[in-house]
């Protein structure tokens, strides 16, 4: 079974945190502790939606040293795919679910001085577990947190209360935004930079950051895209001889997985690389959407990843 | 004189490369002996020298030989010039420096192993990341040992074995280098038959 190994949990708590914002939190099922994890690692919930296999990756927010259950925050889109509006209408208290194991690949560099946090949005979700491990340990961090209002500032007020002196909140609807090249010009040296939030913003902070001297090994990012709709395609799965028809919402890695061929994956978000496959021959368009290829080998056209990323207009032949 | 080659061996051997000037908003430049070279090479390959000098900030002592091009480097006109007699006496400038740096710092060291390696040792206990730290090894190869032993350091071994300073094992002098301690490793070669003692080579110059 590809993924990681799985945990059998019950729903415990099902809370609306805002308009768009709901927390879950799992237990273990046997009562048992779960397994540790480190500030920043994310977990795959599995969803049976009504026969529709969904797994969706959301990063644990609860604190590392309470291993007694584990935390989510899931913001509802409506025009997404529907993971995220199976959570908020069908996930109740007491249901059964499978989780992965907890996977890190935003962790906190341990040898960093100081941390810069920067996050959009939902994207305060890793944080949350971050600087409870930091407040344990006593590391140095400083939080920049940028959402629409005060209405969807998810756990703004919570983090301001605790940290006072460390947490600065920016409303979009009030034309506030962060002063980036100042707050990046006064870090001392051994900070490392830690952003989440929407892609745009991501791209903001890292090449502004890169501009003003930080090296790229001090800086650390986290998006989990969904894997976006698009039109149908065929594909050849040279290695296992079967072909198949990509559905418009489905993901090329959901296709193959519904076809009884069991392909590697980790964070189903583009992120992690675990999913790479070979391209063997490709008649139309590769539309990579990870961000895991470089953009030389997005353009070479000799891998995907099947997780986020399509085809168009002819088929595809992947060793898979 | 150009990057001093290193013969490939195991993975813990440091290698270098040459310098390049990257963005940032101060250049802290390290060097000692043929390392100055190292710098005035980069210079001449740089866009903006004369931009990339306003912001930089020169260490620099003779090298482990004798080699010292103080003169220069300083006659480049670097907003800041400090020449230390020896690297016990430039290390305390760099730590200082180190204390009010911001990120947006960028450094540069060049020359002897020795002098590369204490300054990565005292950069990378601020958190800044190691790779991120430029390196051309230039001049000297006279080694910075520690006996694995009593843990004494010997400064510039030339011959292998050597015999160590603090503990007077014979020692064998590994490619095993340790980042943290700035110092390849020394083992004791006759620790099974005392005494006998392989013919010392000079290897380091």
């Amino acid at each position: 079974m590809s993924g990681v190994a799985k945990l059998a949990v019950r729903v415990a708590d099902v809370v609306p945190v805002n308009d768009l914002v709901t927390r879950f939190r799992f237990e273990a099922r046997d009562g048992s502790l779960l397994p540790a994890f480190s500030g920043g690692a994310h977990t795959v919930v599995e969803m049976d939606d009504h026969g529709t296999r969904r797994l969706n990756p959301y990063s644990l927010m609860s604190d590392p040293g309470d291993r007694s259950g584990y935390e989510i925050s899931v913001r509802r889109d409506d025009a997404g795919r529907g993971g995220s509006l199976f959570m908020h209408r069908h996930v109740r208290p007491g249901m059964e679910m499978v989780l992965s194991h907890p996977v890190n690949l935003f962790g906190l560099d341990s040898r960093a001085r100081k941390y810069l946090m920067i996050a959009g949005g939902i994207g305060i979700t890793p944080f949350l577990s971050q600087i409870a491990q930091l407040s344990r340990t006593g590391g140095r961090f400083e939080l920049h947190y940028a959402a629409r209002n005060p209405a969807l500032g998810s756990y703004m007020d919570r983090l301001q209360a605790a940290h006072p002196d460390r947490v600065q909140c920016y409303f979009d609807d009030d034309g506030q935004q962060i002063d980036l090249a100042r707050v990046l010009s006064r870090q001392p040296i051994g900070t490392h930079l830690y952003v989440c939030g929407p892609k745009g913003m991501i791209a903001w902070v890292l090449g502004t950051a890169e501009r003003m001297g930080w090296p790229p090994q001090s800086l650390h990012s986290e998006e989990f895209i969904a894997p976006p709709v698009g039109q149908p395609f065929t594909v050849e799965l040279a290695a296992s001889g079967h072909t198949l028809n990509v559905g418009a919402a489905q993901s090329l890695l959901e296709a193959i997985e519904a076809s009884g061929v069991d392909a590697p994956y980790l964070c189903r978000g583009g992120a992690c690389g675990q999913c790479e496959t070979k391209v063997i021959r490709c008649d139309g368009q590769l539309l990579h959407n990870d961000h895991w290829l470089t953009p030389e080998e997005q353009a070479e056209g000799r891998k995907i990843m099947p997780c986020v990323s399509r085809a168009a207009g002819g088929t595809l032949v992947i060793d898979r | 004189m150009t990057l001093t080659p290193v013969a490939p061996t195991i993975r813990s051997r440091p290698v270098y490369a040459p310098l390049a000037a990257v963005p940032g908003h101060l250049h802290l430049v390290i060097a000692d002996g043929e390392g100055a070279e190292a710098v005035t090479d980069m210079l001449e390959r740089a866009p903006d020298a004369a931009g990339f000098l306003a912001l930089t900030h020169f260490l620099y002592c003779p090298g482990p030989t004798g080699t010292d091009l103080s003169d220069r480097l300083q006659a480049l006109g670097a907003m800041q010039f400090f020449r230390a007699p020896t690297i016990p006496a430039l290390l305390p400038r760099l730590q200082r420096v180190l204390t009010d740096a911001h990120m947006g710092s960028r450094f540069y060291l060049a020359g002897s192993e020795g002098l590369i390696g204490q300054a990565e040792r005292d950069i990378m206990a601020t958190g800044f990341p190691f790779a991120a730290i430029q390196k051309e090894h230039r001049g000297s190869t006279l080694r910075r040992v520690q006996c694995v032993h009593c843990k004494g350091i010997t400064e510039n071994v030339a011959t292998d074995p050597f015999q160590c300073s603090h503990c007077g094992l014979n020692l064998f002098v590994r490619d095993h280098y340790s980042r943290r301690l700035a110092a390849f490793q020394g083992v004791n070669i006759d620790a099974e038959d005392p005494g006998e003692v392989p013919e010392s080579v000079v290897r380091f110059t």
